[in-house]
């Protein structure tokens, strides 16, 4: 290939050896010359439209784009000739004419492109005496601010929309001095990646509105740290000023978010000081919560669960949050274990154990080898929401031409070409056992299956490709028939010559298996509500929130003795079950380690102090073993901690099944069926009360019960009216909308949302009454 | 008159009937290309030695455009027409609408067989009402005739051709900013290379050429290229149409030979209205520098002699001009237009048009400053080779041309905040 060859060129008189057809920017900022620009973004496509990094190519009459410019054998270039110096300094003079200048009361000031490049390349005078362009203000939601006065029309935020996001929300209108970017029609930024558009924008146009006048960028001291909310583990950088969290941004690792970030990674630190904060430890006396010492707090939960048991240790239940670090999960299996109990889980939104293996769900590659599939099959997973940056993975894998077909029970709104099959909780088994069956697998379902040409279809969509992945995701994870779908997905798998990985929900999952936050012998998330215990630890849940079957968990844990709850949150449900709430340290607050959907550790350090009284989870773990005399629990620091965990389970992961099981369908219903999603913005504890996250159209509309038209006329029910969900002995009154993308007989309840601590499991059978 | 390629048969009543167009020998050549099969290398050969140029005001060899086709590529290929004439000045692409549609619908044919494009698409200014259904109804007869569509006069060649009404931009005739208009995005320029002929309209191979050109094909491949060349002069071969406007008693489209003196043009256009001087030409439309009148009159029209005097021949707009014109307003009236026009992609062009037009206008509103002259001769410079397309040039240089002969009126402005035109200074 002529792309290969390595060739010599010459750039201020410095030999450059590089490849054939590189871009001339790539290779000057590879080598360290620095050549203005503002349009120029190495993730997005070439506009050659400010031209800031106009050069002087030898034999080329006139200045040409270093970020347009292929290089070529011998090519003889400078970058601060007397002709290139004077295209870039009439660019920047023309770039600031109709500026506002208005740095001083500017966001962007102090991390400005523009007024970095203008130091080099700007006049301190300006030649321009007329007004400047003005252009009026638009809100476009709650994360950017707008300020398209200060634009420079780089269009970087609209071909991010149009190749990165997938979502054409912004746009150039007009011709001339008048072209201004924005939306057209009025309308809010929605797509879930839309915060980026923050970095990319060269200038203070697009800024944070949760940052606004807030910090100045010199003020501000920078850590670099792991996103807490879904498996991908994005790096960040948490951005701090006097012991407090101002804003998060990402930190570029191509291996994993590449420079990219999700909203919900990157406004959800404003959950950090929400009103709900606890930061003093709290005990249950005589049905009222009062304010205590650490000493007493500690000593009644220790107490507490040793009485327990010392009774019967079968008798503790431990549930952990996968979005704990994996040296507070390790602490916690340890008092678990140390206590004599078996019972440890961190599968809370998980109903279907009868696989009852103790595999590791992961990803099974790379985050970044998901670009480069032929061919995919997610199950059960709306990937988009769940997992903003594996979606665009998935998305740059259509692009590039791959066959994705998704088997899920409801019609998602996705930024990439897919095959859809959609269908109730139920129909999904079927269908995966058709496309298994022709696939040329055996389905081993107790009812028979009808082939249709669609299951066909999907099956040769596999077959015919060099490589395929089948994934489950959360919604699979959460759907009574898990284990059957996983080991329908085997069977594909087989037939198609692909593999089957799990997307793992949250920011920890992966680490909390690989500690092994599953029981061995004892009971299951499930299990251990099902079959109530005398005592539970908590580390980091919300009962009510981040169960699969909250009435359940609220049942079981109201009628314990002792519920011990690690906790960043003082909630409702936890005043309501808890008998004890230790205040633990929130995101940025504490030092610890995740492993993401592909297996990688990353470990990062606290950034502030924890809020108030409250502590690192892993020592108030610590201390905890410590009252109640079990051995081992002498750390100093959670690198003690983390050294021992990369000893013991720091081995490369394996492919392992996650025991498949086969029989009876039991998410067949004979009313309507429950489809119940966490949505984006619910996840967990922190970004539940991210606020402006929460003002967005996404959270605002999430919070609905959703049934498509032929549904909503057989119960009499118009949009918008209000209706009362019933499932079991729950009832929640919600606001129904009406929505052609779920399937007949099913009613999207999504969980994890206000009023839906009163339900039961995520999918099964539930009514719908008029209020 | 007997050099007539254009406007050949102009004469007959109705030539935009397809009858009147075949009864003097239109669509024969068409005919005998695709019956004989002439192989398009032959073709090609024969536009190269006719010396045609792109008349749409770059003057790229027609011949050498095509060539750059790579007809074995696998895909589609395109023609597209460029008929949204839209410099100031010009007019002469609405009369052969108008008057000789059948000419351009059998060029741009045997265009679409010599690079193998199965539909050719010809963008009209979305002004031109009567000249787009004059256009239409030409496609229409031919296509009754079986000169368009499936499988062309049983030739096996397949071509449609479709008409898309442009929106009014200026920008949109350039020849990039014009794909991006049919593939139904805004109108802005795209950035070359990657050139038309190998990523062009839907990213396909794509010859674009300018109405004249293509109109001209079939008199040139029916009377012979050597004929064509020969009517003009060397490095300018054939006839072209000049668009004459301004203060000039009979101004319209005129088709001479090139190289044919500005004199004979100028009288053709009946000279200058009463009682009035010439004081200056705009030989090319809009975009080509401003050169005197006593220059201008020792000139002939072909594109080395107007480069030669400093300006461009672009797509023979003559813009003749008496001596009540004062020069700062033509500048003021010419810079809105490309102010107004600038598509704002990218910032030489979108900052610095805006900036031209307004110093300009405040020197013709008595605003002037002492500097301004040197700042409008600066930032026409900072525009000039900078930019994207060449809108950019187009609104530098006639600034850089005025200064260069007319800058006392401008200096006059400035100094007694009055115009000199006029007023015998």
């Amino acid at each position: 290939m002529s792309e290969e060859k390595t060739i010599t060129i010459e750039v201020d008189g410095q030999p450059l050896e590089t490849k054939a057809g590189a871009l001339l920017i790539d290779v000057t900022d590879a080598a360290g010359i620095n050549i203005p620009r503002f349009c120029y973004h190495d993730k997005l496509s070439i506009a050659a439209s400010c031209r800031m990094c106009l050069v002087e190519v030898a034999k080329v009459p006139k200045p040409i784009p270093a970020c347009a410019t292929q290089v070529m054998d011998g090519m003889v270039v400078q970058t601060r000739s007397p002709m290139a110096l004077a295209a870039q300094k009439a660019t920047m003079e023309f770039l600031l004419i109709n500026h506002p200048l208005d740095c001083p009361v500017c966001d962007q000031g102090g991390e400005c492109e523009l007024q970095d490049v203008a130091m080099g390349y700007g006049s301190d005078v300006t030649r321009f005496v007329e007004g400047k362009r003005v252009i009026p203000e638009n809100n476009i939601g709650p994360l950017i601010a707008t300020d398209m006065t200060r634009c420079i029309h780089c269009t970087r935020c609209v071909r991010f929309g149009d190749e990165v996001a997938g979502m054409r929300e912004m746009g150039a209108t007009g011709r001339g001095e008048h072209m201004t970017i924005g939306t057209f029609v009025a309308h809010n930024i929605n797509s879930e990646l839309s915060g980026n558009v923050i970095d990319l924008c060269p200038v203070g146009a697009l800024t944070s509105k949760p940052f606004q006048y807030r910090a100045r960028a010199w003020e501000l001291t920078r850590h670099t740290g792991v996103a807490p909310h879904d498996s991908v583990g994005s790096n960040i950088q948490i951005h701090t000023r006097r012991g407090e969290v101002m804003r998060v941004h990402p930190h570029s690792n191509d291996a994993i978010n590449e420079v990219w970030l999700s909203d919900r990674d990157r406004f959800s630190y404003e959950g950090i000081k929400s009103e709900e904060r606890l930061t003093q430890p709290l005990i249950k006396k005589d049905g009222e919560w009062v304010e205590t010492s650490w000493e007493e707090a500690l000593e009644t939960a220790a107490s507490g669960l040793r009485e327990i048991a010392s009774a019967d240790a079968d008798q503790i239940g431990t549930l952990v949050s996968p979005t704990a670090t994996l040296e507070e999960i390790a602490l916690a299996q340890k008092i678990t274990e140390g206590l004599g109990s078996p019972n440890i889980d961190y599968r809370l939104r998980q109903e279907d154990f009868r696989g009852n293996s103790r595999a590791v769900p992961w990803l099974g590659q790379s985050i970044a080898s998901l670009e480069d599939v032929d061919s995919a099959l997610l199950i059960g997973s709306n990937i988009r929401k769940d997992q903003p940056l594996l979606a665009h993975r998935v998305r740059k894998a259509a692009l590039k031409g791959a066959k994705i077909q998704l088997v899920n029970p409801l019609q998602l709104d996705l930024h990439f070409d897919a095959a859809q099959m959609v269908s109730d909780p139920a129909g999904m088994v079927r269908n995966l056992a058709a496309i298994a069956e022709a696939a040329g697998g055996s389905h081993h379902l107790t009812e028979q299956i009808e082939v249709t040409d669609e299951h066909k279809a999907v099956a040769e969509g596999l077959k015919c490709s060099k490589s395929t992945v089948i994934l489950l995701g959360n919604i699979a994870q959460s759907h009574p028939d898990f284990t059957i779908l996983y080991g329908l997905a085997s069977v594909i798998a087989k037939a198609a010559d692909a593999f089957v990985g799990v997307i793992p929900m949250a920011a920890n999952s992966v680490g909390a298996a690989v500690v092994g936050a599953i029981p061995n012998k004892g009971l299951n998330a499930h299990a251990m509500l099902e079959n109530p215990r005398k005592g539970y630890l908590l580390l980091g849940i919300e009962p009510g929130l981040d169960i699969n079957n909250p009435a359940l968990a609220r049942a079981a844990m109201s009628g314990a003795e002792t519920v011990v709850a690690i906790t960043a949150y003082r909630s409702p449900c936890l005043e309501e079950t808890a008998s004890v709430m230790l205040p633990m340290a929130a995101f940025g607050e504490t030092s610890g380690s995740f492993v993401n959907a592909e297996g990688r550790w990353q470990s990062f350090s606290g950034t502030t102090g924890p809020a108030g009284e409250s502590r690192p989870g892993w020592k108030i773990l610590r201390v905890l073993g410590n009252l109640m005399d079990i051995s081992g629990f002498d750390y100093s620091s959670s690198e003690e901690i983390l050294d021992e965990l990369r000893g013991a389970h720091g081995g490369e992961l394996q492919v392992a099944s996650l025991g498949a099981a086969k029989g009876k369908i039991r998410s067949a219903v004979t009313g309507l069926a429950r489809i119940g999603e966490t949505p984006i913005y619910a996840a967990d504890a922190l970004v539940r009360r991210a606020a402006s996250l929460q003002e967005t159209e996404e959270a605002r509309d999430a919070a609905v019960a959703r049934v498509n038209p032929s549904v909503a006329a057989d119960a009499g029910l118009l949009d918008g009216e209000k209706v009362a969900v019933v499932q079991g002995e729950g009832r929640a009154e919600m606001v129904l909308k009406v929505d052609a993308n779920i399937p007949d007989g099913c009613v999207w309840v999504p969980a994890a949302v206000p009023g839906s601590e009163s339900l039961g499991d995520q999918f099964g059978e539930l009514s719908l009454e008029k209020v | 008159m007997a050099n007539e390629v254009i406007f050949k048969n102009r004469d007959l009543d109705n030539l935009w009937d397809i009858e009147q167009y075949r009864s003097r020998g239109g669509y024969e050549i068409l005919t005998r290309i695709l019956t004989e099969k002439t192989p398009p290398a032959e073709i090609i050969d024969g536009m190269k030695t006719s010396g045609l140029r792109g008349r749409g005001g770059a003057g790229f060899p027609t011949g050498l455009k095509w060539s750059f086709i790579n007809r074995s590529a696998p895909g589609d290929k395109y023609l597209v027409c460029n008929s949204d004439e839209g410099e100031p000045g010009t007019f002469k692409d609405r009369d052969i609408l108008r008057y000789n549609p059948h000419a351009l619908v059998e060029g741009m044919l045997i265009a679409s067989y010599v690079i193998d494009a199965h539909r050719a698409y010809n963008y009209i200014r979305g002004e031109f009402w009567e000249p787009y259904e004059r256009f239409q109804n030409a496609i229409d007869q031919a296509r009754a005739a079986g000169f368009v569509g499936k499988n062309i006069l049983g030739s096996g060649f397949d071509c449609e051709l479709n008409v898309h009404l442009g929106g009014g931009a200026y920008v949109c005739g350039e020849e990039t900013a014009l794909l991006e208009s049919i593939e139904g995005k805004k109108g802005q320029p795209r950035y070359k290379p990657p050139f038309p002929a190998h990523v062009g309209l839907y990213g396909c191979p794509t010859v674009i050429n300018n109405t004249e050109t293509l109109a001209s094909v079939p008199t040139i491949l029916r009377e012979g290229a050597e004929r064509f060349r020969d009517i003009g002069v060397e490095n300018s071969g054939g006839s072209k149409l000049f668009s004459i406007s301004g203060h000039v008693k009979n101004p319209g489209v005129f088709e001479l030979p090139m190289g044919t003196p500005f004199s004979e043009l100028f009288e053709l256009a009946g000279g200058m209205r009463d009682g009035s001087k010439i004081k200056a030409v705009i030989p090319g439309g809009s975009s080509s520098p401003v050169i005197p009148g006593e220059i201008m009159m020792d000139l002939t029209m072909d594109y080395d002699a107007i480069a030669k005097a400093g300006s461009m021949l672009g797509s023979g707009a003559v813009i003749v001009m008496d001596e009540s014109t004062c020069m700062v307003k033509v500048l003021d009236r010419m810079g809105y237009f490309y102010h107004e026009e600038s598509c704002g992609q990218c910032t030489p062009c979108r900052e610095g048009t805006g900036w031209l037009y307004r110093i300009v206008h405040r020197i013709e509103n008595g605003q002037g400053r002492p500097e301004d002259i040197d700042l409008l001769m600066d930032v026409q410079n900072r525009i000039r080779g900078k930019t994207i397309c060449a809108l950019g040039d187009a609104a530098a240089m006639p600034v850089a041309g005025m200064l260069r002969y007319y800058q006392d009126e401008f200096q006059y402005h400035i100094d007694h905040k009055k115009c000199m035109a006029g007023t015998g200074a």
